[in-house]
């Protein structure tokens, strides 16, 4: 007890420097705590200080929201009205425009779905299940055809319906097929391992763009005549290869980094290989590997816009032919911001999902 | 569970669980283990030791074919270890590991460590491989713990629970590689404690380890090995007091001080 007592005399007394603590304390250390760096942070300030109010400026003060393209033109802010005029056009691009309702009822359905596997209490069986169903459901509204709904080909799906198609199906399929590739290529399996080395290292050494050409155009050439396969699900498909030999490289990565001793305490408990992968291995394995995979998730996501390049028109076309239009040429700084903010929420949300995760998973 | 801890420290049976009949096995060019012949009734405990680099951990690896022997016959509770991955799997459930790291699955709780294989191995419902991993914890005196992760434990702890995994699958032999080498030492007792209780209990043994007061009090035979070949095998009383070959003279006196 009198020990206790003394300590708490002492840190009564004894008070750090005034200077060390609060927020003068806090501006000494992180700003100016060396010569070097208080000459950056004036910089920094005096940079931030020309340019922010000068983009505030712009961007909203004398901005115009809802006005047509000649009005635009008349003012010295930003024209958010090629935005907000051409929003339909832009998000959902040839969809009917009456039925455009659908796609925004899908996107709801897939933001719940996401926002509700976000949480790693709702982890279950029936959500395992509830994703291909989900899915296979958010086809049908955009599809139609049943229900009384009319029917929607698919090369009318575009803007940012086409995004989300792309980027959802690619990446829930390039992943399980990536971890799939680097088993196999550590596999003791001569003709597996070999088959899987050079499927990697064949698609990593040409470029996307060149797969989603081979697909749109060398592809069909193969087939016999009067078969077509849906230009969609072709670059769907080159979009899931080349994505797949990204994430088995990194899979393959984590696999190296598990001890040799994990591996053999589970056979030593007579798991046969499945399960040893299953329940020891792929659990530690991939979660070593969570950020570099996201980091291949979004770059997958990001890339999926190339599809521009076979005539599909993703979200970036559809902002590209608003641009196109002679009402609204000119406005090109505005119109990407706003793709850009998309692909943006895209991407943070998984690395905002990515870094929980890790921080839930850590043992 | 009863009826062996009925049995007698000593009453071995006759019966052998596990015959080595002229086994070799090469890493690359390095003949590892050189014509070993070793026969293990049940219920009998051994221990190995031996200079490192002398072939011990690898002789017992290859009992639950951690490692592949190249020549020679392996049996092991009447199977003999082939290719056939089916037989290896169903020796590995008969013959439990302890490892020198432990190697708990980090990503588990003590419980889950000890209820993955009673679960997908030996097919039990998760209540009653529940029941039987809190048997064995409180048997290594460590069931408080159940719900921790490998990590939070002590190296001496690790190893108790990595022994009580082991005996989760009911395995008819033991297999120690040398289980006290990594543990700090006020950690060494606990886990030898643990190793003594299961040798009274009549458990067949094969421990490659340098702790020879547990040889002393536990084994029945040690074996001393050198250049991949079994040099001397003895009682321990005779081993210890009376070396025959020279390179066990060399070995004892270098590390009993």
């Amino acid at each position: 007890m009198e020990d206790a007592s003394i300590t708490v005399q002492s840190t009564e007394n004894v008070r750090p420097p005034v200077t060390s603590i609060g927020a003068t304390g806090w501006v000494r250390q992180n700003l100016f705590n060396s010569p070097f760096n208080s000459l950056l942070t004036l910089l920094i300030v005096y940079v931030l200080y020309r340019t922010v109010p000068a983009f505030i400026k712009w961007a909203f003060v004398n901005a115009v929201w809802w006005s047509d393209g000649q009005a635009c033109n008349l003012v010295n802010g930003a024209c958010w009205s090629v935005v907000t005029r051409n929003i339909r056009f832009i998000l959902f691009g040839f969809y009917p425009y009456d039925q455009q309702w659908r796609p925004v009822l899908s996107i709801g359905l897939l933001a719940a779905f996401i926002f509700y596997s976000s949480f790693q209490r709702n982890w279950n069986k029936r959500l395992l299940i509830a994703w291909p169903v989900g899915l296979a459901l958010i086809g049908l509204i955009m599809h139609g055809g049943i229900f009384g709904l009319p029917s929607v080909e698919t090369e009318k799906w575009s803007g940012i319906s086409l995004t989300l198609l792309l980027s959802i199906f690619g990446l829930s399929a390039a992943y399980p097929f990536g971890v799939i590739l680097a088993l196999g290529r550590r596999s003791r399996l001569p003709a597996i391992k070999t088959l899987c080395v050079l499927y990697i290292e064949l698609i990593r050494g040409v470029p996307l763009i060149s797969m989603l050409f081979m697909a749109s155009v060398m592809f069909p050439l193969f087939l016999p005549e009067g078969m077509t396969v849906n230009t969609i699900l072709r670059a769907q498909v080159a979009i899931i290869m080349f994505t797949a030999a990204y994430i088995a490289e990194v899979v393959r990565g984590g696999l190296q980094a598990m001890p040799r001793g994990q591996c053999e305490a589970a056979e030593s408990l007579g798991l046969n290989y499945y399960l040893k992968m299953r329940l020891i291995i792929l659990p530690q394995a991939l979660k070593t590997v969570i950020p570099p995979t996201v980091s291949v998730l979004i770059s997958a996501f990001k890339d999926t816009s190339l599809v521009v390049i076979i005539g599909l028109f993703d979200l970036l076309r559809t902002t590209h032919v608003t641009l196109s239009n002679p009402e609204w040429m000119g406005f090109n700084t505005e119109a990407y911001l706003f793709t850009a903010s998309i692909y943006f929420v895209g991407c943070f949300v998984m690395s905002n999902f990515s870094r929980r995760l890790e921080q839930r998973l850590q043992t | 569970m009863t009826d062996q801890e009925s049995k007698t420290p000593d009453k071995i049976s006759t019966e052998p669980i596990i015959r080595i009949i002229g086994m070799h096995k090469w890493f690359g060019e390095l003949h590892v283990l050189n014509d070993i012949d070793l026969s293990v009734n049940k219920g009998e405990r051994i221990v190995i030791c031996g200079p490192s680099g002398s072939g011990k951990s690898t002789l017992i690896r290859c009992i639950n074919r951690l490692e592949e022997h190249q020549r020679g016959k392996i049996i092991v509770d009447n199977i003999e270890l082939t290719n056939d991955i089916k037989n290896i799997e169903k020796i590995r459930v008969e013959v439990g590991m302890v490892f020198q790291h432990f190697n708990l699955f980090p990503h588990l709780t003590i419980l889950e460590n000890l209820t993955l294989g009673p679960i997908w191995v030996r097919k039990l419902p998760r209540s009653e491989a529940e029941d039987l991993a809190m048997y064995y914890l409180e048997k290594v005196h460590i069931a408080e713990q159940a719900a921790k992760y490998p990590g939070q434990l002590s190296g001496g702890q690790q190893q108790r629970v990595a022994i009580a995994r082991s005996l989760c699958m009911k395995p008819k032999v033991m297999l120690f590689d040398e289980p006290t080498s990594a543990l700090d030492p006020e950690m060494v007792k606990e886990v030898l404690d643990a190793m003594i209780q299961l040798a009274r209990e009549g458990m067949t043994m094969l421990v490659v380890s340098h702790e020879m007061g547990f040889a002393r009090s536990v084994a029945h035979r040690v074996l001393f090995m050198d250049f991949g070949q079994i040099l001397e095998e003895n009682t321990p009383g005779e081993f210890f007091s009376n070396p025959r070959h020279e390179r066990t003279k060399l070995f004892l006196s270098q590390i009993l001080h």
